[in-house]
């Protein structure tokens, strides 16, 4: 019997929380974008005239193939994030792509059709130096690796070894590059900083040292950056120094040292403090480069040289010329260059290699975008037309990592914007009203100037609304007179953007790492605007705050960007309104001093923007906007302003007060030795979040009250022990005003990495358990017992009390990349855990399984209560995974924001890939199915209501009938 | 002045004690301030000290002494002075003007073998309002919370009634013993997920649906009469119909 009560308040309670999506549901709101990050090295596939393949190995160790037509992904692998998947190199010969990884762990050819491995070496250990492709007799066979202090050739076909040989005197050589033209030899280059050149040569066929020489170079600090092989194994290097040009004939016996060129002598010169850069081009590895290279010798000024007979002739002058790039096609060898044309452009034309000759009709116009970074790296696909003359296209890749594909006339094919494959913290904003609503919103806004000018004001408004509605009529009209092909599809632009029914569609602002801000729109995934901020250390923390929503018309909404050096402590804001990404012209504070924490207040000035307050190291604080108003309020609400600071490199935590002056003093200090644990993250609870109970109504029919307490902290701190035996993970919760130590648990044998959700009067943590090597979850929650203490307020001050804390663990059987909790408007549906996978599924996991109540044992009382029994394993069920097969890869972090339906929240999980959903965690109470049976129930009414109708007429026939009777 | 003479003194004397885990709340009136400083030196004695000043600058000075005591039931004792004439119209003073009461200890283990380890510098601080300490009497309750090395990490006082409703508190007297329950608590140890127990009461339900000679019965033995009224109730129907049938075919 109890057991059948256990099955049966499982089945019940699943009933209530089964939510899955339907077949035909996919995609209707739903979006997934794919993106491999910032790319490093790019090829395009000119194996055949009609190929379309690109293919990119970037900085998130993804190697991908790009539809060059499009820009879609074709295939795309993910390697292991961290240095171990690091993409060395990438060498395409034919169908054959060869990558070196994981600083020359792995050599693999993958075949670029469909992106399958055909083989893959594990090559011997030794840090990756260069990578090439080696020919013999115009055909190529091998690929060579040179590491630190062996060279290896490897078969093209089948990866395997030919033969590995250490390199002479590697422990003060730095061999640095490989060249071969197909002549039976492979030559090594390496150098001695500021004194000689080693070049050694090897025969392809067993790897025997053909001959060994040092050439003194006593100029030369590094190979790579200043050297380049040309036309039939010429060495060229170039000094800035000297600011000369040296030449030396690998081959050449009799020839001891460099020749030096003076670049006076071709009347030229190096911008003062540029590394000068050589450029040349190898179309096949089986032959010897061009006798052509291009030489920088400033920023934006570009030569294309060509040495003939031990001569230097000057082939064309660029200048000035941001970027250049050589590309092959059949026989053909061509120069793109970029040069900047207005402030607004850039000019690309192609150049012939050979004379420096430009070629007619090749003129792309690239247009700057003012919100983006410059073009740095360009990579031309050349192809011939079938007139036999050369022409191109050319991917241009900028500073914010953004990627745009040109053709001729310089028509954009597609754009990806890469610098979302990095996503650091993101919001949600309400969409803006529309005009005419926004008109009726001001008009209950304004104040009332009588009684007249009220009913105008309302009649005109009325008057717009009208108009407003006949153009909608009447364009519906015009759009059905229209062939269906020709009516365009409601495209979001920035101009049509606005506020649905239940406020479903929202402004998703993201911030990235490379300092690129996005807005999207969250139904269809389309960017709306993108900024760009220059200047942002690689390193940089970022705060995102919403100090004014949309609600406030007319004032614009207005995001809060703070970009903090993580080095130097030193911050800026970045005001902008998120709605069209335009930067506020507010005045910002001056932050001279390093800042420790930030703070929004519920505080608003007469424009109905937050206070944002900004504690710098000396603890004095900073408001922003910092109006007279603000500071008056500010004043006067100085004694219940407090914060905390958390410095975990002393295990600190701090309270502190603000003073009437604006500056600050201690009030609470504690300290957790960070001999014994280490703070990892500190949480306390989101500032949006509404709670629809106070207590939980219990089998007996008494109120367990909730312990909420808005102040409170959970603190999760590791051991500094890692042995698995005596690691621990430390749960503390504070109350951030009063610095008391609500509750304090230790998780013995368990590790991190932590991830954890403090919300209402619980928190939710998973960790990892050393001793069973397993993810765990457990919850805390906190009540204050059956009754409360002061219902009407809270007040950290006054709540003498400490709560009684329940807590329970489960086991989790897969692995967790991060955990976020659902949110709603008013917090009466029932919550669910966001559970990120290391597979990129993401579960939506009920709250109610990770309840410390559910009962040992089951009794009429927690039946009543409707608790599931415990039990120690944590389900997952399939239909839990909200975003079935739309994987989110190296997902890093799930947001979550309510929307104006009750039932749903809107869900928004970023990594590599951007996924944005819906979810119903109590299913869709407050609306109508999508499939709901209109014409049945209208039928249905319709049908009652004539027949109420005729049996109505009918009746009094016949009561009339009666009647004569 | 004097007290904290004698404990500077006595503080470096100090070395063999016991970790006390957790609770273990003593109420202790100030009445018998001195006698725990005088005559227990087993224990570690931690100088408790407050700042209460209208201008709400901390000048701290000794409240009292923190006396742990090990073994078996380990303790803690707080004793405690008087508040004199004058402590008693600043306190009055600062709660007139909303100011704080704060008190604090300095970073110790209280673990006796890690007491012999550099000493952190630094104390721990917290807070009440005074105005709740006045209209509470000085009834507190301090809590001292220690990580699982036995270091304190932190205090915490609050005053039972917390809150402030501006009740003058008239009764000099009642403003000069604190009445203090003071408590160690050490962190509690969380719950790992129980399989043990949930695996025993699987067996214990199979048990029982084994042991239980209902469940075992075949299909005929549990439906039987099931079985037998449907029987009994198609043959009725049956019977019922025949004549009729059987009469039209005798003809």
């Amino acid at each position: 019997m109890a057991w059948l009560a256990v099955r049966l308040a499982i089945s019940v309670s699943l009933l209530f929380t089964a939510s899955a999506v339907f077949e035909d549901q996919v995609g209707k709101f739903d979006w997934r974008q794919q993106f491999i990050g910032k790319v490093r090295f790019a090829l395009f596939d000119t194996h055949s005239q009609a190929s379309k393949k690109l293919l990119v190995a970037t900085d998130k160790n993804v190697f991908a193939s790009l539809n060059s037509r499009t820009g879609d992904l074709f295939w795309r692998h993910l390697d292991k994030t961290g240095p171990d998947g690091q993409v060395d190199s990438l060498l395409m010969y034919g169908q054959d792509a060869v990558v070196v990884v994981g600083n020359g762990r792995l050599l693999r050819s993958w075949e670029t059709t469909v992106g399958g491995l055909k083989w893959e070496t594990v090559l011997d250990t030794g840090s990756f130096q260069a990578a090439a492709l080696v020919g013999v007799q115009d055909f190529v066979k091998y690929v060579a690796v040179l590491k630190k202090t062996a060279i290896s050739l490897h078969d093209l076909s089948t990866g395997g070894q030919i033969w590995v040989e250490n390199l002479p005197d590697s422990d003060t050589v730095q061999y640095q590059s490989i060249y071969s033209e197909g002549n039976g030899l492979v030559f090594v280059l390496g150098l001695v900083p500021n004194s000689h050149v080693v070049i050694v040569e090897y025969k392809i066929e067993d790897g025997e040292i053909m001959n060994k020489k040092s050439i003194q170079a006593a100029w030369m600090s590094s190979l790579e950056s200043s050297c380049a092989v040309i036309s039939s194994g010429i060495l060229l290097c170039v000094d800035q120094i000297t600011q000369s040009l040296y030449t030396l004939p690998l081959q050449s016996v009799e020839q001891k040292e460099m020749k030096q060129i003076h670049l006076q002598t071709l009347d030229l010169e190096v911008a003062s403090g540029f590394q000068p850069v050589l450029t040349s081009t190898q179309p096949n590895p089986a032959q010897p480069p061009l006798a052509e290279f291009f030489l920088q010798l400033s920023p934006d000024h570009h030569i294309l040289l060509q040495l003939e007979d031990g001569l230097i002739a000057l082939l064309k002058d660029f200048n000035p010329s941001n970027l250049v790039a050589f590309a092959t096609t059949g026989e053909k060898t061509v120069a793109a260059v970029m040069s900047p044309k207005n402030e607004t452009a850039c000019s690309i034309n192609l150049f012939s290699a050979d004379t420096g000759r430009r070629h007619l009709d090749t003129n792309i116009i690239y247009h700057l975008d003012p919100n983006g970074g410059k073009p740095n790296t360009l990579y031309v696909h050349a192809f011939l037309k079938k007139d036999d003359s050369v022409a191109y296209r050319v991917m241009v890749q900028t500073e914010d990592h953004m990627l745009t594909f040109l053709q001729q006339p310089g028509r954009v094919v597609w754009m990806r914007e890469e610098a979302l494959a990095d996503v650091v913290t993101m919001e949600m904003v309400d969409l803006p009203l529309t005009g005419t609503q926004a008109e009726l919103e001001g008009e209950f806004g304004k104040k009332a100037d009588g009684l007249f000018s009220m009913v105008i004001k309302r009649l005109s408004s009325q008057i717009i609304l009208l108009q407003t509605w006949l153009a909608h009529l009447w364009k519906l009209f015009y759009d059905a007179r229209k062939p269906r092909s020709s009516v365009k599809n409601d495209e979001i632009t920035i101009e049509n953007l606005s506020r649905d029914e239940f406020n479903l569609q929202k402004m998703m602002v993201m911030v990235t790492a490379s300092g690129k801000l996005f807005g999207i729109d969250s139904k269809s995934g389309t960017i709306l605007w993108s900024h760009y901020l220059e200047n942002i250390q690689p390193n940089s923390a970022f705060k995102l705050m919403v100090q004014r929503t949309t609600a406030h018309f007319p004032h614009p909404p207005q995001c809060t960007l703070l970009i903090k050096d993580k080095d130097t402590g030193l911050a800026s804001l970045h005001v902008f309104n998120p709605i069209f990404g335009k930067k506020s012209h507010s005045s910002v504070p001056a932050l001279p001093r390093p800042i420790l924490q930030t703070l929004l207040l519920p505080i608003i000035d007469q424009d109905y923007a937050k206070v944002l307050l900004i504690i710098d190291d000396q603890y004095k604080v900073t408001a922003f906007p910092s109006t007279k108003n603000i500071l008056q309020q500010l004043q006067d609400t100085a004694s219940s302003i407090f914060f905390y600071l958390v410095d975990s490199s002393q295990g600190k935590l701090s309270g502190f007060r603000l003073r009437k002056d604006l500056s600050t003093e201690l009030i609470w200090e504690a300290v957790i030795p960070t001999e014994v644990q280490k703070i990892v993250a500190v949480k306390g609870k989101r500032a949006n979040e509404h709670v629809h109970s106070q207590g939980r109504v219990m089998g007996d029919r008494s109120v367990l009250y909730k312990y909420l307490n808005p102040n409170l902290l959970a603190v999760v701190t590791e051991s500094t022990d890692t042995h698995p035996e005596r690691s621990f993970v430390g749960i503390f919760l504070i109350d951030g005003v009063t610095g008391r130590i609500v509750h304090e648990a230790v998780q013995r044998k368990a590790k991190g990495p932590v991830h954890f959700v403090h919300s209402e009067n619980w928190v939710v943590y998973v960790y990892w358990n050393s001793k069973f090597r397993r993810n765990e979850f457990s919850v805390l929650e906190l009540f204050e017992g059956a009754e409360l203490y002061n219902s009407t307020v809270f007040s950290s001050l006054d709540r003498p009390r400490p709560p009684q804390v329940l807590q329970q663990s489960y086991i989790f059987p897969a692995g967790i990349s991060t955990l976020e909790a659902t949110l709603t408007e008013k917090g009466i549906t029932s919550r669910h855990l966001l559970v990120g996978m290391p597979s990129g599924s993401i579960l939506s996991l009920p709250k109610l399984f990770l309840d410390p109540r559910r009962p040992e044992m089951v009794s009429e009382q927690t039946r009543e209560e409707n608790l599931i029994p415990y039990a120690p394993e944590m389900p997952i069920r399939t239909e839990w995974f909200i975003n079935y097969n739309q994987t989110v890869s190296r997902i890093r972090g799930i947001h979550t924001a309510p929307s104006g339906l009750e039932s749903t929240c809107l869900v928004v999980a970023y990594g590599l890939d951007i996924y944005q959903t819906r979810v119903f965690p109590s299913k869709q109470f407050d609306v109508l199915k999508d499939d709901y049976d209109y014409v049945l129930i209208s039928s249905v009414l319709f049908g009652l209501f004539f027949a109420t109708m005729i049996s109505k007429r009918l009746a009094e026939v016949k009561l009339l009938n009666r009647a004569w009777r | 002045m004097a007290t904290i003479r004698a404990l500077s003194v006595i503080l470096p004397f100090l070395s063999t004690i016991t970790l006390l885990w957790p609770e273990s709340g003593e109420c202790n009136n100030g009445r018998r301030s001195g006698d725990g400083l005088d005559t227990d030196f087993s224990g570690l004695s931690v100088p408790i000290e407050h700042s209460f000043e209208v201008d709400d600058v901390p000048r701290f000075r000794l409240r009292g002494a923190l006396q742990f005591r090990g073994g078996r039931e380990s303790s803690v004792y707080l004793s405690q002075n008087q508040l004199s004439e004058k402590d008693r119209n600043t306190l009055k003073d600062v709660a007139a003007v909303d100011g704080l009461y704060r008190i604090r200890v300095p970073r110790v283990s209280l673990q006796a073998d890690r007491q012999s380890e550099r000493q952190h510098d630094g104390h721990l601080t917290a807070f009440v309002r005074a105005c709740s300490l006045v209209e509470s009497h000085l009834s507190d309750i301090i809590t001292l919370h220690t990580d699982v090395s036995g270091y304190v990490i932190g205090i915490s006082i609050v005053t039972i009634p917390g809150s402030c409703r501006g009740i003058e508190v008239e009764d000099e007297v009642d403003l000069e013993v604190f009445n203090t329950t003071i408590s160690v608590v050490a962190p509690v140890t969380a719950p790992v997920p129980e399989t043990a127990p949930y695996i025993e009461r699987m067996e214990q339900e199979m048990e029982k649906k084994g042991k239980n000679p209902q469940e075992q019965k075949s299909f005929f033995a549990k439906y039987w009469y099931l079985i037998l009224g449907g029987a009994v109730f198609l043959m009725a129907t049956n019977s019922a119909q025949t004549p009729p049938g059987g009469a039209r075919e005798q003809t």
